[in-house]
């Protein structure tokens, strides 16, 4: 059908062949140059952190275009070895895949059951986990905070760990339920036919088919939890800084360094450098999850 | 054996097999239980971690900030004396003005843009480089995006080489340098503050969004062109109206999103120069000043905020549930 609109439409607008160019024209123009603002303020960065610090505080990062020859690795090694950034990056990692692991099994249970079993009360208690996705994390502070000081696990990695798992859930549980729900009803039946318990259907079935939905979550909670400079401000922060993250060396970096730009941008780039990846060999996966999650929810 | 070692081999080893270990063992806990009545406790025992983490983390801190909002540190009634000091402080109401200006800014940015961006870039060809540009800010931390445009906003006396970004420009066009953090009139560097938060957020809403144009069906575009309508036409007739529902989920996210700006905050300003938010300063009264009473009120006050957002969000899924 719109084969045949076409002609249609070019003899129509066949007198105006110069506006049509002139209107793409323009399109091209401010597309480029949003992405010119999206990526300028990260390049400026990223060169500044291949600079002496002379030259950074002498002159603008657009000067290395034509002096190349003083590019160096210096502050990367300042703040890997002295600033607290080397430990700071073994930490983030301690401190994100449990609080990515966790959830993800622990949502994937409930997902299971909100999908797959029968009890009373379940769509209702389905709506109330999912508005707890909207309470402020700020919100739960202080009576947590009370609860590591009485257990003293203030300070610790399975203090954020649990955190995590419970800010992270009500998303969770919404996004691999809603596509667990969509597997076909056959293929859970016949198995239970076949005598399989309903934890081999969950791993065998339920999961392996669930893969693009988790593959989401896992990127989407462990990006959360790597980017994070809250929870962990809060459940580790001063109590116990050896076990602080990237996010927070970084942030005291600011304080402590105010204009010492070589060494953030050299920092800032080593904090992003797994973000990065995870985002160019998974954007597929990534986008999934944030359309999945908010168009539907 | 180095402790670090110890906390890997937990973190890759041990949390998953405790996990898979409990479900395995629900299996085997239900033996116990009479067969007929085993189909009513396995849901239970599957929703049981899930529940359990949620009473703790969200239910039950959540009633007891409500309660502490009412104390002194002592724990002792006070009434609603922590509330009227929020009525009369810069750090409790005037920082939720300024979250008001985040609030209404944000989604009107972010949306827009990224509406823009969705619709233009919706017609080139380098359609998926372009969006991986817009897109890339949100996969780094607010701490980096911070330092970035920290970086961007570097401000040095006139007369003193400009080493940051805008002020060089600025300069290069014969113009003074701009504080921007640090100049507060008319609410400017909030204003500067949301800028950073929008470089973020933007490539969410135009994922999104362009998401939801692809779904559009081009006969219905092209019908309306046939019929004589010409693109702004068909975009503000058909296309709009369709991508309606799609812009209020994103502004509704970014209203949240608005409602909780913390880090950049934090890290940029920490609330200085009159750009505190309810987030940030609820931070600096529980942690610098050791008030858990007024940090209480701050956290009851963003959650009240939330609240109708939430209503609204509720509201939307029953609708949807019920169609499918």
């Amino acid at each position: 059908m719109s084969e045949l609109a076409v002609p249609a439409v070019r003899r129509k607008e066949g007198g105006s062949a110069w506006r049509g160019r002139l209107e793409h024209l323009a399109t091209h123009v401010v597309v480029i140059l949003l992405m010119a603002i999206w990526l300028i303020p990260t390049i400026g960065l990223l060169i500044s952190s291949f600079r002496p610090s002379a030259d950074v505080q002498s002159s603008g990062w657009w000067t290395f275009f034509f002096q190349p020859a003083q590019a160096t690795l210096e502050n990367y090694t300042y703040v890997l070895a002295q600033a607290g950034i080397g430990t700071g990056f073994i930490n983030s990692l301690f401190i994100s895949i449990p609080a990515t692991v966790i959830p993800v099994f622990v949502a994937a249970f409930a997902a299971y059951a909100f999908a797959w079993m029968s009890f009373p009360g379940r769509n209702i208690l389905f709506v109330v986990v999912v508005g707890l996705l909207v309470v402020p994390l700020q919100t739960t502070f202080i009576p947590i905070l009370r609860l590591y000081g009485q257990i003293g696990i203030e300070g610790q990695f399975l203090a954020v760990w649990l955190a995590h798992t419970g800010y992270g859930l009500p998303f969770a549980v919404y996004l691999l339920r809603n596509f667990m729900g969509e597997l076909p009803r056959e293929v859970f039946e016949s198995a239970a036919i076949d005598g399989a318990s309903p934890v081999t259907s969950f791993f065998r079935l339920a999961i392996p088919m669930s893969v693009p939905a988790i593959a989401a979550l896992v990127i989407f909670q462990f990006l959360f939890v790597w980017n994070d400079l809250l929870v962990s401000l809060i459940y580790i922060g001063a109590a116990n800084p050896e076990n602080d993250p990237l996010t927070i060396s970084i942030a005291s970096l600011v304080g402590n360094f105010g204009q010492g730009w070589w060494y953030l941008a050299a920092a800032s780039f080593i904090s992003m450098a797994v973000p990065l990846l995870v985002f160019f060999t998974l954007q597929r996966y990534f986008v999934r999850g944030i359309v999945g999650g908010s168009v539907k929810g | 054996m180095d402790p670090r070692l110890v906390t890997a081999i937990i973190v890759v080893i041990g949390v998953p097999a405790v996990l898979v270990g409990y479900i395995v063992g629900t299996e085997q806990a239900l033996r116990l239980v009479p067969e007929r009545r085993r189909a009513t406790v396995r849901p239970w025992l599957w929703l049981f971690p899930a529940l359990a983490f949620l009473l703790v983390y969200l239910v039950y801190p959540t009633i007891g900030t409500l309660i502490q909002s009412f104390e002194n540190n002592a724990g002792k009634f006070v009434g609603f004396n922590n509330y009227s000091w929020f009525l009369n402080s810069s750090d409790g109401i005037g920082s939720l003005f300024n979250n008001i200006i985040w609030l209404v800014l944000l989604p009107a940015i972010t949306v827009g843009v990224g509406l823009l961006f969705a619709v233009l870039v919706d017609r080139v060809r380098y359609e998926t480089i372009a969006k991986s540009v817009i897109f890339l800010p949100l996969a780094i931390s607010a701490t980096a995006a911070s330092v970035i445009w920290l970086f961007m906003f570097a401000y040095q006396p006139p007369g003193a080489a400009q080493t940051g970004t805008l002020n060089a420009i600025i300069s290069g066009l014969g113009g003074a340098p701009v504080a921007f953090i640090a100049n507060s009139t008319f609410k400017f560097n909030t204003l500067m503050l949301i800028v950073v938060m929008s470089w973020m957020w933007t490539g969410f809403g135009m994922v999104i969004i362009s998401a939801a144009l692809k779904g559009i069906s081009p006969e219905l575009l092209e019908a309306a062109r046939v019929d004589g309508a010409n693109e702004l036409e068909v975009f503000r007739h058909i296309t709009f109206p369709l991508l309606l529902p799609t812009l209020t989920v994103v502004a509704t996210v970014m209203i949240i999103t608005a409602l909780k700006a913390f880090d950049i905050v934090y890290v940029m300003t920490n609330g200085n120069f009159d750009t505190q938010v309810i987030a940030n300063s609820m931070y600096t009264w529980m942690f610098t000043n050791g008030n858990f009473g007024r940090g209480a009120v701050l956290a009851i006050v963003l959650m009240i905020a939330v609240i109708p957002v939430m209503a609204f969000n509720i509201r939307r899924f029953q609708a949807q549930e019920a169609i499918r």
